[in-house]
């Protein structure tokens, strides 16, 4: 039976929700509407009485306070004038968090489980008044409220309405009756055939690995061995899509490992580059920890879900950082919520377990204000900000993960893809049962466990769609939308079961379902046998490779042995978190799946994972060059600053950072917002994981995209040193601090897509022997990362290529946080320093994208003279002798200084012509050019003798000092005032952009 | 029980404040800190009955999904213990009638007022009045806000305290009351603990984002009549120690945080009072 539940708040109540949707709706599409009320619907499909839903709708469906039920129209009952009713809901299959709360709910009132035909779906009636027709409500409904990927809608007016007496109800179900059967598909067919096959089933195979799979199948012992079990020469679709996401670019980075034939146009040369990943990445992480010898802190990288280091005699921590584009511009709330509560299973799942301490984010979009044509399939960038935005704030806040830093980036060429970076920090105990925790191992004969959420449809060829540009053809399945409760009980519950010793081994389900998480824990024994039949499903009508793939969320794999099974299994009842044995691992060397007792895959784990030749590719390289901007002759310094620190790329990011929690967890030191009105922009991250102790993290990151236009080997220079500087800004020591890569690319194989595609791979290559270079230099090992490589979008004739992007993210120790540095100015009196030397930097700087173009005198990192500077800078710190730190990045020393004064609501007055310069002649090249590794530092007038001899000569200079007046006074080159602006207009450019 | 003061601190299905809360109950004087899952509770592995101090901490219930603490009240009302049969709600009361201390903190707030412990006007403990609702703002926001205390108040946890700062973070915290009548007793009978502040002026104010979610009569904190049964939005948790202030690299701040007296409080209470 089919009945609804309608809640509202009480017409006497403000419906701030409401509020919010009349504002946005009025902002976003200009209509003229003047009011908006919103009615929360249940719609319950079970077999319960009138009496029953009568008590659910009074008890747990509505707050007697606040709200008024009906179990008719609420709409009807209330009497309300309005004009349009848009009644918003899931799309069947579609995770719908509160409609499972509400089950969970209404089975307590009614003192049983609902059974697998019975559900409750949640929906939203806007009840819009003003004077608009049906077609602006069509438009308000898909361009604000519903996305129709994961929604549908309803539009009806008053008269209709009440003429029907409201809507009928609808139940959001998943109608399949199909049976769950192995298909197979026959490869001995034509090259033409094997790509169709590839393409229609978005595989992302290509034709030289679908030919691999049928020349192993063609082998007569495995033909035999496959004939014993009832399978054909034929491949079955399980180990087709298996493989096909085994070997995906997202989850085999076969760009990363592959063969590069590499040539220098400029130079004249050309060379042989094999693996990137080892030879720009892990081996300069070796070369360091052998540095390191005796002291080194690394643990565990590049081998499980996340690094790990050691934190202190009794604590190791993990990091990593995910991206989760793809999904985020199609469904940009979905795709950001997955991308986080996704991430943090990444921690969790390493060695033994980690307890969760914070996130970090950073997101790339295109301009809010974007007023150009939106190409199709897309979403308005402002969309795709809130979306993710909200996203982010979901999965952090109901995790009770504080977010502790993150950033956001803009250029218009993220229109076609949202980059949307999250990462996760967690903290384990050095010994678990007495075994270094970084550790974990499974025998064969354990049992394979999953434990969390159940199988749907959710996700279905993520891996594969992430590794292709997005097309009309992306499916919707690939969609999930994340479930931060019942992950956050599900890890309540399994890091009692760690400590208790209660399994051997763990793995998240991301990318690839059970099929990867299954299969890589298959490694440690070489072997496993798994029933896909066993596996618990939200709705019946998936096929076994279905289920096999499906990425739906909030799901562990473990391995349990035998003598603590029923311990384990206990737990998870009483903890009220679903586990299920799904089979075992073996030692046979077989990837073996069985539905109801029927084999329907059967390969050999080597030709799995270790059989894949490596890809050869061809890069070339040769210098473009861009015009340079025309900088006005003679220029306002202040109204060049003004619009500097307006710009996106600078201007506050106050509005979204509010909306996550930053602090619980109880260990915040350092918050994103600092300074005397606690708005200023902080450089990095402190916590301290442990109450008791005073031992913190630093945390931070890097980015400059832009730059990639001209060379991404500085690109990724800068995003490096960037974090590094970051984290030394706050206090950060660089003895025990560690990098994470992430690059997210645009398609760098040359096709006919893709007719730039040696230039983007030659991108590629020249990045990775920065990330080398650099790691070496400043003694900074990556100790994990991830490559997102196909941030295309392809439609219709337009292609949307993202700017390559290397977030570099950081981790690093601060012996004690009481010697941690803001960034806000102090005192009056205190003296202003600029360590560091500016160059005319002005490529592709904010201040010459202000002036219409990217020029070409990108900035460099010059470790010689930055590192001495570095450790200098750490050791003033420990001696207590820095008042505020504040690093220079976009936007250059102008606004460094002018953030430094306002964040302390204090003035400042300095003198240009003291900044350490090299061949500057303007003083605006001077103020905006965005060299790098120099910091603005303010220093109490006892301790500038101090400071100074501890910076010795490392290239610094006291230009000014920080004044009582609120004003920011510049003299110029010629002994006379250049720039005084009022902090308070300052300030007001800064915030007044995103102030949303 | 002998002289030790026993505190439990509740945890499970969203909660998410619960080691540093128990880390104050310990920093506060509490000899015995117990932080207990939900299932825990209704396994009859732990009972309310020994200990004289209930922690409500900061989280997220079900994740508010049918509103703040909504679905956990709910939970809270049916759960019966498994060994006993015995209902978690009578086991509650009863903890409440023997004159025990319950401190709730933002989603432990709301869960009190939606099981009904608070205001527990005319003795009455399962009985919902009031509630918190939506900010004006509708948005969920991290913040830190200017606290005072009402002196009147006959609550044991701000005893000698007056100003405080603490954190704010949530999106539903503006107290409302069924009626205009209830709002008056509550605010007669001075069971209203803390309001939010104007930093300069540090009187009560409407004024966002000082009073960040446009709570009526600035309020930020309630309890019931006996003054043991106490529930704030601010998080007192949240500042245990200087460095967690967001201007303590610009103030010379005492090294103990704020938020330990409140704790200190209730447990001296405990102490002289329950032992």
């Amino acid at each position: 039976m089919l009945s609804r539940i309608q809640v509202g708040l009480k017409p006497t109540f403000t419906d701030s929700f409401g509020n919010q949707t009349l504002k946005k709706i009025q902002a976003d599409l200009g209509l003229k509407i003047h009011s908006v009320r919103t009615i929360k619907v249940f719609t319950v499909e079970a077999d319960i009485s009138a009496k029953q839903m009568k008590e659910a709708a009074g008890g747990p469906f509505s707050d007697p306070v606040t709200q008024d039920y009906s179990l008719g129209p609420l709409a009807l009952d209330w009497k309300l004038d309005f004009d349009w009713l848009i009644e918003v809901g899931f799309r069947p299959g579609v995770t719908d968090n509160e409609g499972r709360t509400a089950a969970q709910a209404l089975e307590l009132l009614i003192g049983r489980k609902l059974n697998r035909e019975e559900a409750v779906y949640t929906s939203v009636q806007y009840l819009i008044s003003g004077s608009i027709d049906a077609e602006d409500c069509e438009n308000i409904a898909r361009k604000s409220l519903a996305n129709e990927l994961i929604q549908r809608f309803t539009i009806i007016n008053n008269d209709d309405f009440v003429k029907a007496g409201g809507l009928k109800p609808f139940a959001a179900k998943v109608m399949d009756e199909s049976q769950a059967r192995m298909m197979e598909i026959d490869l001995d067919v034509s090259d033409d055939e094997l790509m169709r096959i590839s393409k229609e089933g978005v595989l992302a195979l290509t034709l030289d690995e679908m030919k691999f799979i049928r020349s192993y199948l063609a082998k007569p012992e495995i033909i035999a061995q496959r004939k014993e079990l009832g399978l054909s020469e034929k491949v079955a679709d399980v180990e087709l899509e298996a493989l096909a996401q085994t070997w995906s670019e997202h989850c085999k980075h076969k760009i990363f490992s592959g063969n590069i034939d590499y040539e220098d146009l400029d130079k004249g040369t050309r060379e042989q580059v094999s693996d990137l990943f080892g030879s720009c990445i892990q081996q300069p992480t070796r070369d360091i920890r052998a540095k390191m010898g005796e002291n080194d802190w690394c643990l565990s990288v590049f081998k499980d879900n996340a690094g790990v280091i050691r934190f202190d005699d009794n604590w190791n921590v993990v990091f990593k950082v995910e991206t989760h584009n793809s999904p985020s511009a199609l469904d940009p709330y979905g795709g950001a919520l997955t991308g986080i509560v996704g991430v943090n299973r990444d921690p969790f799942g390493t060695g033994m377990g980690a307890k969760l301490i914070c996130n970090t984010n950073m997101f790339c979009f295109a301009t809010p204000f974007y007023d150009k044509e939106i190409p199709a399939r897309l979403l308005h960038p402002k969309r795709i900000f809130e979306g993710v935005r909200e996203g982010v704030e979901h999965g952090g806040n109901k995790s009770g993960i504080p977010t502790v830093n993150g950033s956001l980036y803009f250029d218009d060429r993220y229109a076609g893809k949202p980059l949307v970076f999250c990462g996760t920090v967690g903290i384990m105990p050095k010994e678990i049962g007495g075994k270094p925790s970084e550790n974990k191992i499974a025998l064969p004969g354990d049992l394979i466990v999953m434990t969390g959420g159940r199988i749907g449809k959710d996700g279905i060829h993520g891996a594969t769609f992430s590794s292709e540009e997005l097309n009309e053809n992306s499916p919707a399945t690939a969609v999930q939308i994340g479930d931060p409760i019942t992950q956050k009980k599900m890890f309540d519950c399994l890091l009692k079961a760690r400590d208790m010793g209660l399994y051997r081994c763990i793995t998240d389900n991301g990318a690839g379902g059970l099929s990867s998480s299954v299969g890589e824990m298959g490694e440690f024994t070489n072997g496993f046998e798994l029933h896909l039949d066993r596996a618990p499903l939200k709705y019946a009508g998936l096929q076994p490779w279905e289920i096999f793939l499906s990425e739906a969320q909030e799901r562990m794999t473990l391995a349990v042995s035998a003598e603590t099974i029923d311990e384990f299994m206990a737990l998870c009842e009483k903890m009220d978190v679903e586990a299920t044995i799904l089979g075992t691992f073996t030692d046979t060397g077989k990837f073996h799946c069985l539905y109801d007792g029927k084999t329907v895959a059967f390969l050999d784990m080597d030709f799995v994972y270790k059989a894949l030749p490596p890809m050869e590719m061809q890069a070339k390289w040769q210098q473009k060059n861009f015009a340079e901007p025309a900088l006005p002759e003679s220029p306002v310094l202040g109204e060049e600053l003004k619009t500097l620190l307006g710009r996106l790329n600078i201007c506050s990011k106050e509005y979204v950072v509010r909306q996550y929690d930053h602090e619980v967890q109880g260990g915040s030191v350092v918050k994103p917002l600092t300074g005397v009105k606690n708005d200023g922009p902080s450089d990095a991250a402190v916590i301290r994981p442990v109450l008791d102790s005073f031992d913190g993290l630093v945390i931070s990151q890097g980015v400059c995209p832009r730059y990639s236009d001209i060379d991404t080997y500085h690109m990724v220079a800068c995003a490096m040193d960037e974090a590094i500087r970051n984290a030394i800004c706050v206090g950060g020591s660089m003895e025990v601090m560690a990098g994470l890569d992430n690059f997210c690319w645009c398609d760098p194989i040359q096709s006919e897509k893709t007719p730039d595609g040696h230039y983007k791979l030659a991108q590629l290559v020249r990045a990775n022997r920065a990330l080398a270079h650099y790691a070496r230099a400043y003694g900074v090992p990556c100790i994990s990362g991830k490559d997102s490589m196909k941030n295309d979008y392809m439609m219709a004739g337009t292609k949307i290529s993202i700017p390559p992007t290397l977030l570099f993210s950081v981790i690093a120790k601060i012996d004690d946080v009481r010697l941690a540095v803001t960034m806000d100015a102090k005192q009056a009196g205190d003296l202003v320093y600029i360590l560091g030397t500016t160059y005319a930097e002005l490529g592709a700087s904010e201040y010459a994208i202000q002036h219409g173009a990217t020029g070409n005198s990108v900035p460099h990192v010059r470790e010689n003279e930055s590192l001495p500077r570095y450790h200098a800078l750490e050791q003033a710190m420990k001696q207590d002798l820095v008042a505020s730190c504040h690093d220079c990045s976009d936007g250059g020393l102008g606004v460094a200084l002018a953030e430094t004064a306002f964040s302390g609501g204090l003035g400042l007055e300095f003198n240009l012509s003291k900044i350490p310069a090299h061949d500057i002649d303007r003083e605006d090249v001077l103020l905006f050019s965005e060299s790098q590794s120099r910091f603005v530092v303010t220093v109490a007038p006892d301790k500038a003798g101090d400071f100074e001899k501890t910076m010795a000569d490392t290239g610094w200079a006291k230009i000014g000092k920080i004044t009582a007046e609120p004003i920011m006074n510049g003299i110029g080159f010629s002994g006379k005032t250049v720039l005084s602006e009022p902090l308070a207009e300052l300030k007001e450019a800064w915030q007044q952009t995103l102030d949303f | 029980m002998n002289n030790q003061v026993k505190a439990i601190v509740l945890t499970g299905y969203g909660t998410n404040c619960e080691n540093e809360m128990a880390y104050a109950c310990r920093l506060g004087g509490a000899e015995q800190v117990d932080i207990v899952h939900i299932s825990e509770l209704i396994y009859g592995d732990y009972s309310l009955d020994d200990y004289h101090f209930l922690n409500l901490p900061g989280g997220f219930l079900d994740g508010d999904d049918l509103g703040a603490g909504q679905a956990g009240a709910h939970r809270m009302k049916y759960a019966t213990i498994k060994n006993s049969g015995e209902k978690m709600q009578d086991q509650l009361i009863r903890f409440v009638r023997e004159g025990k201390l319950i401190l709730g903190v933002c989603n432990g707030f709301q869960l009190m007022v939606k099981m009904g412990l608070l205001p527990g006007l005319d003795k009455q403990y399962d009985l919902r009045t009031v509630s918190l609702t939506y900010n004006d703002s509708s948005r969920f926001e991290d913040r830190w806000a200017d606290l005072l205390v009402n002196k009147k108040s006959s609550c044991v946890f701000t005893t000698g305290l007056n100003h405080l700062y603490y954190p704010i973070r949530h999106g539903e915290g503006k107290f409302v009351t069924q009626d205009n009548a209830t709002l008056q007793r509550i605010q007669d009978n001075n069971l209203v603990v803390l309001r939010y502040a104007h930093p300069e002026t540090l009187e009560p104010t409407m004024e966002y984002p000082y009073n960040p979610n446009g709570s009526p009569n600035a309020i930020a904190g309630i309890c019931d009549p006996s003054g043991r049964l106490f529930g704030l939005m601010p998080h007192p948790e949240a500042f245990l120690h200087r460095t967690n202030h967001p201007r303590w690299t610009r103030e010379k701040l005492p090294e103990e945080g704020q938020g330990i007296a409140l704790f200190r409080n209730g447990i001296d209470f405990i102490r002289e009072h329950l032992l």
